[in-house]
């Protein structure tokens, strides 16, 4: 089970989070026109990657806030976690 | 019976106190502080099972965990076990046990017969005979196999028992409480940190219990009793005993299970049976120590060959002799160490060494004591079946090919050592990539990658000196990190005996013209044999010879097997042992109770119940309850004899002609507020949302991102900031989460708060033509006329003095309120509403009702919105902005969504309007086409209409705009029906939805 730094509640037990999917996808923004394509990587492209990847758990048994975790796939490592609105340096 | 074979002195079980128990139903007596085995030894029971596939004779192997075979039913208190280690159950009184893998008995048992037919039981057995023909599985094989194996049976009564989970935290867990873990624990004790001590035997100490060492002037037995007295003194450390450490995961999260009452007759009240623990740690210390490994040689599997460390043990923890002619055959000193305790109590052992001039401080002390020792010497084959008789033994040559003249000696027992194998399973759980030790022929731990730290011999050191040292000096310097303290301890001087070198020596060659089986894997029935042909088949893998012949397989995990196996490869392939590798150690490292890995989470406590705070009136009034998610709800309220389907049709069809009152309290609120919710709302839903006034309410459908109907509910302008949003039952916790995400991460610009109010409102539904008259005389002082509260409309109210809030919308189709109050006041409101709605001849309804009366409407729910439609295939077009943007209407553009022949809902009714379609069904234009018959679409709800009195269902059918009129058949092979139907409107009932506004 991880254990995961919740950047506004301290170390939580993986149990308490729910996964969010990768947290570099950018919603395009309302209103503007794009294309299929540009749509269709948005809702369900992916890379899948394997190793270090940044994505979203919301600390739902918490503080119920999104955070970005930057976890490597393959090892379970997590180097950093940020708040919704952090720059991921 | 007596107890012939306990020494009259020694050894730490308390002979004050006797327990009688019984094996395979004869009563026997033992001591307190016995295990099963050792009180079974005592009595010179040698035969306890019968092996797994070829049923031979079976006795003890070890003297703990690394007992492979002395596996019992074990019965306690009218509870039975499977699956017990006799080496690790401890005696209680009145204990009762069986052997299993026998019938009709131990002594007599029907499947040696596999024994002689072993011939047709190589590896792979089960592979190549059960494969064909295909329709012999299920009737002939399975049944076969499952009875002839396994380890024992699963009771299959409700478990009284009661398991716990805990969750704790520590500085250092330390894994083994042998000089390593002893050690390492005082140090980081000393310097303040928490520690937790774990050690899966009852006693503390490990290998010093039974070596002849001295450290800081004391026998390590009294050392190690010391240290752990300090230890549990101490308030930031925890010991315990009886607790194994079987499973290493990420983030240094180790999982314990506490054997809590095992060892008692019966559990104590208020006591668990086992506690789980699933520990957090900064730094994890194994010590967890090593386990002899067996030489192999002919019928190596004959009860009375064991472990010769198992042997010591016997002698000096429970004063237990495993024979009175003991012939000791090792590759190393530690068979000396068990023969000069036989010595000691009386017993002439003689030692095979396969080594040619080996010399030590321990050789000599043996020589002293006039024990006969031969060098280059081997056990070819043990001889007696159900217990060793004598020991067929030869010279060896140097190259250890060739045999000398067979020799037949005496014997009752036979302890081999072929040197000691580290534990390594936890450090590999962690995802250490082990090492090949040359010196040791074994795996050590190499570089660690989670914060873990192996020591002593399960690190491959043998010399207590230095394993004192190296665990003195880690559990300071880990602890020193974590609490900045540094106490310095002064390390105690030790006495052992030196060691020579260990034979590289692992397997006797089969003498000529005889073909003994010489076994790797005790638990499995692998033998040597079984590992060639795997080989010779073409199995090449480790992991594949493994599955292939099951060495290293089941509850054994390969303690004794795993590096004779490797070996054995690594000499028919001619490749070194570290080119081919070893299998893949995972957890658990030994078995664990289902019971405890359930723990608490049993009958009511596996899942949390949510009962409305009408819940008792529902009770009460005979409702019978359904399942909602993990709500309990009124499915209908029985009267006399009523069935589900005659007093839902009751209830609904009463809302339809007076009024009802159904408790949808468990509908999911959340609380809107902020500057911009309105523009949140806009965004969220594919309707238009600036322009609700205050005091208005409006229905809305969201979508997830891919244009699929995420839920649906109304929701309500409060005041100018504030909006209440009901949600479904069911989605109540992801809309949240939905919102949640959108506001934090997409939109953290707009400034909105939601939360979840599900709980603090209690809910009733009140509908049907006399519902206004009702909600008047409820309200005297609100105007809730047509004009006063129109549909769609909004007030406050005052209940009786409780403030109440009324919102005019309708899910039955029918003029219909919903009444919210404070959750503390629900059950006064539903009384109220009861009560002075008798004279309107109010009933309460259930789901079922409903349902019904949501169907007949073609209101969509759940089973329309099953995450695979859009707005058009629920009818609700009409409801999606062209103006705006939202979530998920890119995705509307899709193709297959704008297909002139999309899916779309419809009402279907059985042509002999007697038949109800079951759910499910789907739906085809020729019912005798073959199969598969295409399918156009499926039946996602049906109900009895209580406006037409006959069946009427809602389905989802491809180009559902143009087949009204069309004549198809519903089918449904599971319930064996074809009907024939006609497709109609899914508004079924007041299609222009004159009711609601009435
Ligand atoms: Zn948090």
């Amino acid at each position: 089970m991880l254990y995961i730094n919740c950047p506004h509640c301290g170390m939580r037990s993986q149990n308490e989070f729910s996964y969010g999917g990768d947290a570099s996808v950018k919603r395009p923004e309302l209103n503007k026109e794009i294309s299929d394509k540009e749509w269709d990587d948005f809702v369900y492209n992916r890379k899948s990657l394997r190793g270090k990847h940044l994505e979203l758990w919301q600390h739902i048994s918490g503080c119920r806030q999104w955070i970005k975790v930057e976890r490597d796939t393959a090892t379970h490592e997590i180097f950093k976690t940020f708040k919704a609105d952090e720059e991921v340096a | 019976m007596t107890q012939a074979f306990r020494i009259d002195n020694g050894g730490l079980v308390d002979r004050e106190k006797k327990l009688s128990f019984k094996f395979n139903g004869k009563t026997y007596f033992g001591y307190q502080g016995d295990t099963l085995a050792s009180a079974l030894l005592a009595n010179g029971v040698h035969l306890v099972g019968r092996s797994f596939k070829y049923h031979r004779p079976r006795g003890f192997f070890g003297a703990g965990v690394d007992e492979p075979y002395a596996v019992v039913q074990l019965y306690r208190n009218g509870e039975t076990e499977p699956n017990v280690k006799a080496t690790e159950q401890e005696l209680f009184e009145g204990l009762e046990a069986k052997s299993v893998n026998c019938w009709p008995s131990v002594n007599f048992d029907i499947g040696a017969i596999n024994n002689f037919l072993r011939i047709f039981l190589p590896a792979g057995f089960y592979y190549k005979t059960f494969m064909w023909p295909k329709s012999f599985w299920y009737r002939i094989y399975e049944p076969f196999i499952r009875k002839a194996a396994g380890l024992g049976v699963a009771s299959t009564k409700h478990d009284k028992e009661r398991y716990e989970h805990k969750y704790e935290y520590c500085d250092l867990l330390i894994a083994g409480s042998g000089p390593s873990g002893l050690a390492s624990a005082y140090a980081a004790a000393k310097n303040g940190a928490k520690v937790i001590l774990a050690e899966d035997k009852p006693r503390f100490g490990g290998s010093l219990l039974t070596s002849d060492v001295n450290i800081g002037n004391q026998s390590g037995k009294d050392w190690a009793e010391g240290i752990i007295a300090e230890l549990k003194t101490m308030p930031n450390v925890v010991v315990k005993n009886r607790s194994q450490i079987f499973g290493y995961y990420d983030h240094n999260m180790l999982v314990m299970s506490e054997k809590v009452s095992d060892h008692l007759p019966s559990t104590k009240k208020y006591h668990p049976n086992k506690r789980l623990w699933y520990i957090r740690a900064k730094e994890v210390l194994i010590s967890s120590g090593s386990i002899e490994r067996p030489i192999v040689f002919g019928n190596n599997d004959t009860p009375g060959v064991m472990l010769s460390s198992a042997a010591k043990e016997y002698l000096k923890v429970y004063g237990v002799l495993v024979g009175r002619k003991p012939l000791v055959f090792t590759n190393n000193d530690s068979g000396y160490e068990t023969a000069i305790e036989f010595k000691k109590h009386g017993v002439d052992p003689i030692v095979l060494d396969s080594r040619k001039n080996p010399e030590s401080e321990i050789i000599d002390e043996a020589k002293n004591l006039g024990i006969n020792i031969k060098n280059s010497y081997v056990v070819v084959a043990a001889q007696g079946y159900k217990k060793v008789k004598s020991a067929d033994i030869a010279n060896i040559s140097e190259d250890k090919k060739q045999l000398g003249k067979i020799e037949n000696i005496q014997c009752d027992c036979i302890c081999v050592s072929g040197f000691w194998t580290p534990t390594i399973h936890l450090a590999s759980q962690s995802g250490n990539k082990t090492k090949f030790k040359e010196e040791i022929d074994a795996f050590v731990p190499g570089q660690s990658k989670q914060n873990e730290i192996t020591l002593g011999a399960a690190n491959g050191v043998f010399s207590l000196e230095e394993t004192l040292k190296t665990s003195f000096t880690a559990g300071s310097e880990l602890s020193k990190k974590i609490t900045k303290n540094d106490y310095k301890i002064a390390i105690p001087n030790v006495v052992e005996k030196k060691s020579s070198q260990h034979d590289k020596f692992w397997c006797v060659p089969l003498p000529k013209g005889k073909n003994y089986k010489r076994f790797l894997d005790f638990q499995n029935d692998v033998a040597v044999s079984d590992v060639e042909i795997a080989l010779r088949e073409g199995y090449r893998s480790i992991e594949h010879v493994k599955r292939y012949t099951t060495l290293g397989m089941a509850t054994d995990q390969g303690k004794t097997s795993n590096l004779n196996g490797l070996q054995l490869v690594s000499e028919i392939e001619n490749k070194v042992v570290p080119a081919v590798g070893h299998t893949t150690f995972r957890p658990p490292y030994t078995p664990v109770s289902i019971g405890a890995i359930v723990g608490r989470e049993v009958g009511k406590h596996s899942k949390p119940t949510r009962k409305s705070p009408m819940h008792l009136w529902h009770e009460k009034n005979n409702a019978v309850f359904v399942d909602a998610g993990v709500w309990l709800r009124p499915r209908y309220y029985r009267r006399g004899n009523e069935n589900l389907f005659e007093g839902s049709k009751r209830e609904a069809k009463n809302v339809r002609t007076n009024v009802g009152v159904c408790d949808v309290t468990t509908l999911g609120k959340i609380d809107i507020k902020g500057p911009d919710a309105a523009e949140l709302l806009n965004r969220v839903y594919t309707n238009a949302w600036l322009k609700l006034p205050v005091g208005k309410a409006r229905y809305g459908v969201m979508l997830r991102e891919d244009g699929i109907v995420m839920d649906d509910g109304t929701t309500t302008r409060i005041s100018e900031n504030h909006y209440h949003m009901t949600t479904t039952t069911a989605q109540a916790a992801n809309v949240l989460s939905h919102l949640e995400y959108y506001l934090q991460l997409v939109w953290p610009e707009l400034n909105v708060n939601v939360v979840s109010t599900t709980e603090q409102w209690a809910g009733a539904a009140i509908a049907g033509p006399k519902s206004r008259d009702l909600l008047q005389k409820l309200f005297p002082n609100s105007d809730v006329s047509n004009e006063g509260l129109p549909f769609m409309g909004y007030m406050e109210g005052d209940l009786f003095g409780v403030k109440a809030r009324i919102y005019r919308i309708s899910f039955s189709g029918e003029l219909a309120y919903e009444v919210n109050v404070e959750s503390d006041y629900g059950n006064f409101m539903w009384e109220k509403i009861i009560e002075a709605g008798e004279e309107f001849n109010i009933q309460p309804y259930g789901t079922e009702a409903l349902s019904t009366l949501r169907i007949e409407m073609g209101h969509v729910a759940g089973s329309e919105l099953d995450g695979r439609t859009i707005p058009f295939d629920n009818a609700l077009e009409g409801l999606v902005s062209k103006k705006k943007d939202f979530i998920g209407k890119r995705s509307l553009q899709r193709s297959a969504f704008i297909a002139e022949d999309r899916q779309r809902i419809v009402g279907v009714v059985p042509l002999d309007k007697q038949t109800s379609i079951p759910e499910g069904s789907h739906l085809v234009k020729d019912d005798k086409a073959p199969l598969p018959n295409p399918k156009l679409g499926h039946i996602s709800a049906s109900c009895w209409s209580v406006e037409y009195d006959n069946p009427f269902s809602l389905a989802i059918l491809k180009d559902g705009k143009n087949m009204i009129g069309q004549k198809l058949f519903a089918m449904s092979p599971l319930k064996n029906k074809v009907i024939p139907v006609e497709i109609v409107s899914s508004h079924y009932v007041d299609p222009k939805g004159e009711r609601v506004r009435s």
